[in-house]
């Protein structure tokens, strides 16, 4: 290992990035760009369904069990309706998800104190929110019952009666329950696999096309050295990405930020060594810059976005996939990102998969070396 | 006469394809050395072999005194290569590549500056030194290239078509160049299409089909054959060796 061979190549590539000022310009941009893309569009969060409510009872009971559906902040009341052909057509035009119906002899039914039925339809196409819709509709329906329920008791003893068990809730970490308090850290890290790995994958690939791996390969230049010259040139491009984006999701999306902003450096600089280094593996491995930039691509997004947890969460994931997330190096760094933004947590806990990520680091810089390592033919 | 490269059966194959078949070679100190033949001879394979880029199937080869297969990166500190293709970073400018291979080469400091300024004086590059090379004429870029190899000052200098689609006043100066370097000793090993650069060289090696089917100073080839010129000796001799295998 010479350090001078390893800064001259260091200094080359520095050379080429910013003498490609397009590239940089997108390098820089890429990160902000799809943090505000993804970071408005991945709203997870299920408010205002719109829902239209159709009454046959028409009575005093009823429009109380209406109200608490117009009072609530997850639903929108788009129409009261008379027919089920309305609800049908709002349903299939997607006007509305979801529709309630209140039957006839709602009122009648409560009154003698026998089980009230209330009718809720969903459109089920988008199963995720809909599914997240019916449990607030339950909810509120179940709510609401429990409360007519003990204020009959309380009537009918004379007396004040409590509900069973009343659940107080408390979130921890995201007490508002936004969805771009944990999409946003989660973001950045995928954005930042996509971004290092775009970054590289055509590093090698590109001397191999146009011919100058041929010339580096007859001096003594070692792979180590060519290996980390390279992923230093485009670390400096990372880090910098790493940082727009961070400002961007405190200041944009005013994600908080509990913990430590030094463990945050370092955790991004491990993985970013990871991330590059996997660039440069996929351009050693694909030889044309093309390939790379696929290969790149599909080896890093999809894995990243689909399987670190970012927005699916592992646990409910079967476990063969569980298993494969073990070698996604974004799973590791998702955790870290939430736990410092979030949880404000330290070391302590994070010890563990910035260990991890140390490790693949060092095992794809030793795969990428090998790589290079094998002479024309 | 010192031997500095020595070939021994030295062969190459890409699956069924045998690239250069048993080569066997000597080349002297001092000497500039041609290798010549028609495209796909195995010309290329055995310079890259000869670089330490490229393992031999068989066979081995001793370049300045190291094996070329074990020993590669004592070669490649004594050699100096320049691909057929240009091989430098068109988005540097002149003096940048310089300085990029001065540092792979390990030369910095006052015998960079001083081997940098030489070498833009002897290829007259010097008013060209912060252009970017992609915009240099072939010409000048292989020049560039040439520099390139020249700055650890190597003991051997291998050359593969180092003329090709270069103009003709860029060749003489090219050739110039070249000669210069002789007189200072270092060896060259070049391939080559153009036949009136074969009659420069101090021997000819005539390849074909992966076998080197002759070995001889110019002149001496003509001679042999009764040919007026090279290209009328190298046809001869190549339709010999193809009319007694057939």
């Amino acid at each position: 290992m010479s350090y001078r061979r390893m800064r001259a190549v260091c200094i080359k590539e520095l050379h080429h990035i910013t003498r490609d000022s397009r590239s940089l310009a997108l390098a820089l941009l890429l990160p902000v760009l799809m943090l505000l893309l993804f970071g408005f569009a991945l709203s997870l969060d299920v408010d205002r369904i719109p829902t239209m409510i159709y009454d046959q009872d028409q009575t005093a009971e009823s429009r109380a069990l209406v109200r608490q559906f117009e009072g609530s902040k997850f639903f929108e009341i788009r129409g009261m309706v008379g027919d089920y052909g309305a609800i049908e057509r709002g349903i299939d035009r997607s006007r509305i998800l979801m529709g309630v119906v209140i039957p006839r002899d709602y009122s009648r039914q409560l009154g003698a104190g026998r089980e009230a039925q209330v009718q809720l339809l969903l459109d089920g196409s988008d199963s995720n929110t809909a599914s997240i819709a019916l449990g607030y509709a339950e909810s509120l329906v179940r709510n609401y019952s429990l409360e007519l329920r003990t204020l009959a008791l309380n009537r009918r003893a004379g007396g004040h009666l409590a509900p069973p068990v009343d659940a107080r809730l408390r979130v921890w970490y995201n007490s508002s329950l936004e969805s771009k308090n944990y999409v946003v850290p989660g973001l950045i890290a995928v954005i930042l696999q996509i971004i290092a790995a775009l970054l590289t994958s055509l590093t090698i690939a590109r001397e191999w096309e146009m011919g100058t791996m041929e010339q580096i390969l007859s001096t003594p230049l070692r792979p180590a050295e060519m290996v980390l010259g390279k992923m230093f040139a485009y670390f400096a491009v990372g880090l910098a990405d790493a940082g727009i984006a961070v400002l961007v999701g405190v200041f944009v999306f005013r994600v908080p930020f509990r913990g430590s902003l030094p463990l945050l450096a370092v955790s991004t600089c491990v993985f970013l060594f990871g991330a590059l280094f996997w660039g440069i593996f996929i351009s050693a491995s694909a030889r044309t810059q093309a390939a790379a930039y696929q290969m790149g691509i599909l080896s890093s997004f999809l894995p990243a976005f689909l399987l670190s947890g970012f927005i699916y969460s592992i646990e409910t994931m079967p476990w063969v996939i569980q298993v494969i997330t073990y070698i996604i190096p974004a799973r590791y760094v998702v955790t870290i990102l939430k736990g410092i933004f979030l949880k404000g947590v330290g070391l302590s806990v994070l010890w563990g998969e910035l260990g991890l990520l140390t490790l693949y680091a060092l095992i794809v810089f030793v795969l990428t070396t090998r790589k290079l390592n094998q002479k024309l033919v | 006469m010192e031997t500095i490269i020595e070939i021994r059966s030295l062969t190459k194959r890409f699956g069924e394809l045998t690239a250069v078949d048993h080569l066997d070679l000597t080349v002297a100190k001092g000497e500039i050395f041609g290798l010549v033949g028609p495209d796909g001879a195995g010309k290329t394979t055995t310079l890259r072999m000869l670089c330490g880029l490229m393992d031999p199937s068989e066979g081995s080869a001793r370049v300045a005194g190291h094996d070329v297969a074990r020993d590669s990166r004592a070669v490649k500190d004594q050699i100096g290569y320049m691909a057929q293709r240009f091989g430098l970073y068109q988005d540097l400018t002149v003096e940048e590549n310089m300085v990029f291979y001065a540092d792979l080469f390990g030369i910095t400091g006052e015998t960079r500056a001083q081997l940098t300024a030489q070498l833009l004086r002897m290829t007259r590059m010097e008013p060209f030194r912060t252009r970017p090379a992609g915009q240099l004429s072939g010409g000048m870029k292989q020049k560039l290239a040439l520099m390139c190899t020249l700055l650890h000052r190597p003991r051997i200098l291998f050359l593969d078509e180092p003329t090709n689609g270069v103009d003709p006043v860029s060749r003489r100066d090219f050739w110039a160049i070249l000669y210069q370097l002789l007189k200072d000793g270092i060896t060259i090993f070049m391939t080559t299409a153009y036949l009136d650069e074969a009659e420069r060289c101090n021997r000819v090696g005539l390849m074909h089909k992966g076998k080197l089917i002759r070995c001889a100073t110019p002149g001496a080839m003509k001679a042999e054959t009764g040919s007026a010129t090279l290209e009328g000796a190298f046809i001869q001799t190549i339709h010999a060796v193809d009319g007694a295998t057939a």
